[in-house]
């Protein structure tokens, strides 16, 4: 290996560098199709990461149906299921993601406007 | 699904069977779990569910090819498969074959937070993925209500487990679901309400410290199945279970003859020894020479080129090759060319089923052409009377399935008062041999006589045996006034009877030299009368030769005096009457 990865992080690392200032949320959201559940869900996770978390949120959404094998990977038995992957320990979120004290709770931040 | 839905309509009244692969447990279920339907296996902790639960798997991807999914919920994978390597599966080597696929559901409490409405759709994803992937038939769910621990809000959990089932079901899966014993229900979340098809429950309980493992199959839906209490072993190739019942009482009966090793005792039963496929019990006291006899059995088959399996409950392997070997009776060469295999073990080891299980397990892996039980009296006295009753009847039952001819010794310690469980066994032997001490003249000596021997004319003598440096021997009989003569006593009446004879031939030969005698002097007087009418005959010789001279002379002197006086009478006349001629003188 050559010690010149200066170039290349400066290239690919705009998110270490983030990370390294505020802890960056990485959520995945498990879904199962198009059905209302699944649709209520995804739109709140992306309030969510448009809302609270703007700016420090990663937001990835699996469709289960499209890609089983990811179900599998990531230890998914319900759905809708949003895993807080970091900053860890990983949570679990089982359910539709719902504004709510005990989401910001449970995804470990405080809600600065609990009332939106 | 439509596929699915035609199938299931389809099956008429008899539900199509999905054989499990585990030794009795098809046999109970007549066939096996119903085929395309969940089958709940419930029970506590430690009672084999897991084991059951993949057994089936296993059997289904190696012999029946139907792979299967093995979704478990609470050990690890690296952990079940050190789990069921003990039984001989190799999982990994499965799973690199696609015959089985493994899942690994990990749910951890901690980590989850209820936020709102979910159902368990990843789960049937997982499921379906699994499935599909190897085109599997059989899906095991190992405990399935570690979900009710993992996950919140049981209503959610319950519509959606039925769901599950439904499922299932539409699938064409056979599945297993595993579920622990509850207190009330027979599962501790209730699960047996979504599960109607099929429901076995499995116990490990111990009686009189012993433990032993049952099967009940509780319920089966549109099936005739046992509903008994079966036990079962985990053994080294899995689990087996025992049907108590199902076994039919309709062997076939050989009328091939073997021997039993003993050519005298042969003799005494119809010359020919006992039938193939019979069962002989020989009851005896401690030290009457049962394992010698045994020994005998056992070596007779192999010099027959058969196999012979030895259950040895009270003494180890070496040990009955150390003692054969002082009565000349070499075991070690038959069981290292693999003519003989001891099978030690002790009778508290484990309950009676456990060891039936265990002796059916090594009868049916090493195939004996006979089979020692030595004795089966410590196996009995672990259990009750009926207990022991229904081992032996299915241990008996069995091996004259398998046409092996078994021998049982029993150790008794009074022979004139058979117990209870001699009487019980009895029935079930066809020939019983017993063996007696009889003690007399200050010594004990041992003697056997045939009991009953069914469909042969045996011998009713009691005979005694000799333990010799060069194995066992029937003797002679010897009857006195007290009954067999034994020991010394019939070395006394064998002395006693040579000295008969030898007086008898002493006799014989006085009287045949008296014979000769008698005769020599008849002889001698039949020579001397002889002799005697010779010389009578001499003396007449000489009288009659003297009397002819007489004659002629004096018929000369006539003639001289006729000349004499010149007579010239006729000599003719003279010739023809002299007498007249002296008359007239």
């Amino acid at each position: 290996m050559k010690r010149n990865p200066a170039t290349k992080r400066g290239r690919a690392g705009r998110k270490p560098v983030i990370r390294a200032r505020v802890e960056k949320f990485l959520l995945r959201l498990y879904v199962a199709g198009t059905s209302r559940r699944s649709r209520d869900a995804i739109l709140r996770a992306r309030e969510l990461c448009a809302g609270e978390l703007r700016g420090q949120c990663t937001l990835e959404v699996i469709d289960i149906y499209q890609e089983p094998a990811r179900a599998r990977a990531g230890q998914i038995v319900a759905t809708p299921t949003l895993v807080r992957e970091t900053p860890r320990p990983v949570r679990r979120l089982i359910g539709t993601p719902a504004r709510s004290s005990r989401l910001y709770l449970a995804l470990g931040f405080a809600s600065k406007s609990a009332g939106q | 699904m439509a596929k699915l839905r035609t199938r299931s309509k389809s099956t008429p009244a008899g539900i199509s069977k999905c054989p499990t692969g585990i030794q009795g447990l098809d046999e109970i279920t007549g066939g096996g779990l119903p085929r395309g339907r969940p089958t709940l296996v419930c029970g506590s902790a430690g009672c084999g569910k897991t084991l059951l639960a993949m057994e089936f798997l296993v059997r289904g991807a190696t012999r029946f090819d139907e792979p299967g999914v093995f979704m478990f919920f609470e050990e690890t994978e690296s952990e079940l498969a050190a789990n069921v390597r003990s039984l001989g599966f190799e999982l990994p080597e499965l799973v690199r074959r696609k015959r089985i696929v493994l899942d690994h559901v990990r749910i951890e409490r901690s980590e989850i937070e209820e936020t709102g409405e979910y159902d368990l759709e990843g789960l049937f994803v997982r499921l379906e993925h699994a499935i599909d992937s190897i085109g599997a038939k059989r899906v095991v769910l190992d405990t399935l209500e570690a979900l009710f621990a993992g996950l919140p809000s049981e209503a959610v959990l319950r519509a959606e487990l039925r769901r599950l089932f439904h499922w299932l079901k539409e699938k064409g899966v056979t599945a297993v679901i595993t579920a622990e014993r509850g207190r009330e229900h027979l599962t501790r979340h209730g699960l047996e309400e979504y599960v109607s098809d099929c429901v076995i429950v499995l116990d490990h309980r111990v009686h009189e410290r012993l433990a032993t493992r049952h099967l009940r199959v509780v319920k089966y839906r549109g099936g005739m199945h046992g509903t008994n209490e079966y036990p079962f072993l985990i053994g080294d190739d899995g689990i087996s279970v025992l049907p108590i019942t199902s076994l039919k009482n309709d062997h076939k009966a050989s009328s091939e003859r073997i021997s039993s090793g003993i050519p005298r005792l042969d003799a005494m039963l119809g010359g020919k020894g006992y039938f193939r496929g019979s069962t002989i019990l020989l009851s005896g006291p401690p030290g009457s020479g049962k394992t010698s006899l045994a020994a005998h059995f056992a070596q007779a088959a192999t010099q027959r080129g058969e196999r012979a399996l030895y259950f040895a409950f009270e003494e180890s392997p070496n040990q009955i090759e150390r003692d054969m070997r002082s009565i000349d009776l070499q075991l070690a060469g038959p069981v290292k060319r693999g003519l003989i295999r001891f099978h030690p073990s002790r009778p508290t080891l484990y309950g009676l089923e456990m060891h039936l299980a265990t002796m059916f397990r090594e009868i049916k892996a090493y195939r004996p052409a006979v089979v020692v039980v030595d004795p089966i009296t410590s196996l009995v006295v672990a259990g009750s009377t009926s207990e022991a009753q229904s081992m032996v009847t299915r241990l008996v039952d069995f091996l004259k399935t398998e046409q092996i001819t078994t021998l049982f010794t029993s150790l008794v310690d009074d022979t004139r008062s058979l117990p209870q469980t001699e009487i019980v066994m009895s029935s079930l032997m066809d020939s019983w041999i017993l063996l007696k001490d009889v003690e007399s003249n200050g010594e004990r000596n041992r003697v056997l006589h045939v009991l009953k021997s069914r469909g042969m004319f045996h011998s009713n003598q009691v005979r005694e045996f000799l333990i010799t440096d060069s194995g066992i021997d029937l003797v002679d009989t010897y009857l006195g006034p007290t009954g067999v003569l034994t020991g010394a006593a019939r070395v006394a009446q064998e002395s006693l009877e040579r000295s008969n004879s030898l007086r008898i031939e002493q006799e014989l030969a006085r009287r045949q030299s008296a014979l000769l005698r008698k005769r020599a002097a008849i002889e001698q007087k039949v020579a001397a009368l002889r002799s005697e009418q010779e010389s009578n005959e001499d003396e007449f010789r000489r009288f009659d030769a003297r009397a002819r001279d007489r004659v002629r002379a004096l018929d000369v002197e006539r003639t001289k005096m006729g000349q004499a006086r010149h007579a010239d009478a006729l000599k003719g006349m003279h010739a023809a009457s002299p007498s007249k001629n002296g008359k007239s003188r």
